[in-house]
């Protein structure tokens, strides 16, 4: 694979921009992997990216049901922090912005990766309490998190109204400075292209629809719409549709399955510096490098596949975003969506070995996982080709149902989340 | 946004006046205290989160305040029927599986399914 450069740009620039490549090929199925993946998104294509790169296994495969990063990789709000409560969570998820910080020239692909900020709002005491709680446990974590009063919280973020006339006003705000977005596309086409030149198979168009088990109960491979192929390790990386997934092996899982919405507006010029976000009136917004204002909305309330969701929980936002960013009031929505995302009970994912041989499952990120993509594949990857747990991911076991060391990052939200 | 048809108050109304609660026909073990962890955790952690037909409870939270049960397909989001607190799991025959399906592969998922054409019944007029 050719290196992405500047020279390259200006190279292209004399020959017609003929010499650029196919990022990745599209390969039949081999009949068996070392290692097969299931679920070619962020998270599945990091692994498959970090298993080649730092343990030296190259003969994986990443099956994908549709197309790569067309589901909730596309989907997101493509928000990147590292601000939660508990240990394990700062753990994993500093983890992932310190790799993020590196990701772009680490694959030579830009993911246009922004620390622009990440605000969160406090609009009442309880706010005020959760914040400063989270701030004070981040930086004993060594994760940057400051208190901003509501001038400075308008100083770093102009648009934001902080009248005390609005109906949920603003007292405060805690800010990550190193936190911010990313291209969510390119972190998807970035991993694809460098793992597939280091020499793993990435097979579109490809749907598990069983999962193959020899007289031991170990995994011996996968049945396929394209047929079986064979892997002693398989790793599950399918977001909304693990229950579905880990079904096929007789694994049930602590998981449900919600729609989450985002939208955006039409794009306009640079106006919104920051990313702000507010648990309590439940807003979530930041504007894209082409223009548009990228909102996140809520879940729906009962569990879906059906990659959609109810009108009046964007609406909601967005009466939210217009109250504190009364600038906003007049401007268009251009597109809305929904992605199935798969929620634990303690609201941390899962990541980890299961009761059964040769399988190994990432998922329960809920409605963040984005921001965890780079992480969360770098230690599944140690995970499948260690067979153990790295330690950052060794407190985030299937087990922990069962033994009740939750990682309890809803209770510490402190919100619906 | 769903439409519920209430059983108590007989009524289809918006989601709006529903609390949703979770999956129905859980039986909450009598003797808690006893039971082991592996059985808490299927109790109380486990759930079918089923791509198919799946048995959920509500709440009419602002309208009677009643809870009650529901059949609906989670990937069309049509319900089959909800009814009462308390009346045994239904055995759904295969033509009210068939009545919600999503539509067949290659169609927008949630496009309406029209029975009855209606520019056709436009032209009649």
């Amino acid at each position: 694979m050719r290196k992405f450069s500047a020279f390259a740009i200006a190279r292209e620039a004399f020959r017609h921009q003929s010499g650029w490549e196919k990022q990745w090929q599209n390969p039949e199925p081999k009949a068996s992997y070392d290692v097969i993946i299931i679920g070619g998104g962020g998270h599945g294509l990091a692994t498959a990216y970090y298993l080649a790169k730092e343990h030296g296994i190259t003969n994986i495969a990443v099956l994908e049901k549709g197309w790569l990063g067309g589901g909730n990789t596309g989907r997101n709000t493509t928000i990147i922090r590292s601000n939660y409560l508990y240990d394990e969570s700062a753990g994993i998820y500093n983890h992932a912005v310190k790799l993020w910080e590196n990701l772009s020239q680490d694959l030579n692909y830009n993911v246009m990766f922004s620390q622009r900020g990440v605000m969160m709002l406090a609009h009442n005491v309880h706010d005020v309490q959760v914040l400063k709680r989270h701030i004070h446990a981040n930086r004993l974590n060594g994760v940057d998190n400051e208190w901003l009063t509501p001038e400075q919280a308008k100083e770093f973020c102009p648009p934001l109204n902080i009248a005390k006339s609005a109906r949920y006003p603003v007292v405060g705000a805690a800010l990550q400075r190193r936190g911010g977005t990313a291209r969510h596309d390119a972190v998807a086409w970035g991993y694809a292209r460098k793992a597939n030149d280091m020499g793993v198979d990435i097979i579109q168009n490809c749907e598990v629809t069983g999962i193959n088990r020899g007289i031991n109960g170990e995994v011996t491979g996968v049945n396929t719409s394209r047929g079986t192929i064979n892997a002693k390790k398989v790793g599950v990386v399918a977001a909304g549709h693990t229950s579905v997934l880990m079904e096929m092996a007789g694994v049930r899982m602590p998981l449900e399955s919600y729609p989450l919405q985002a939208l955006v507006s039409e794009p306009v010029k640079p106006c919104f510096p920051c990313v702000v976000m507010s648990n309590t009136v439940h807003a979530y917004i930041s504007q894209s490098d082409k223009g548009e204002l990228v909102i996140g909305a809520g879940t729906d309330q009962y569990t879906s596949y059906s990659q959609t969701g109810g009108l009046h929980i964007v609406n909601h936002t967005l009466d939210a975003i217009c109250e504190m960013f009364p600038m906003f009031g007049r401007m268009k929505m251009l597109r809305s969506w929904g992605g199935i995302v798969d929620v634990t009970p303690d609201r941390s994912p899962i990541l980890a070995k299961t009761p059964v041989k040769g399988l190994y499952v990432n998922c329960g990120w809920g409605t963040g996982g984005f921001k965890a993509t780079p992480g969360s594949g770098n230690v599944f990857a140690h995970t499948i080709a260690r067979d153990e747990p790295h330690k950052i991911n060794a407190g985030f076991t299937l087990e922990r149902f069962k033994t009740g060391r939750l990682i309890d990052e809803a209770a510490a939200a402190a919100v619906a989340h | 946004m769903l439409l519920i048809n209430c059983p108590y108050c007989e009524e289809e109304r918006p989601e709006l006046e529903f609390r949703g609660s979770g999956e129905a026909h859980i039986a909450r073990p009598s003797n808690l205290a006893e039971i082991s962890d592996d059985d808490f955790e299927k109790f109380f952690f486990i759930k079918d989160n089923e791509k198919g037909i799946v048995f959920e409870r509500w709440r009419h939270i602002h309208g009677c305040g009643r809870f009650f049960n529901s059949a609906r397909h989670s990937v069309s989001d049509k319900f089959i029927m909800t009814y009462k607190a308390g009346i045994a799991k239904p055995k759904l025959s295969k033509a009210q599986i068939d009545a919600v399906k999503p539509p067949a592969k290659g169609t927008p998922a949630n496009e309406p399914v029209w029975t009855i054409d209606p520019m056709a019944e436009e032209g009649k007029k």
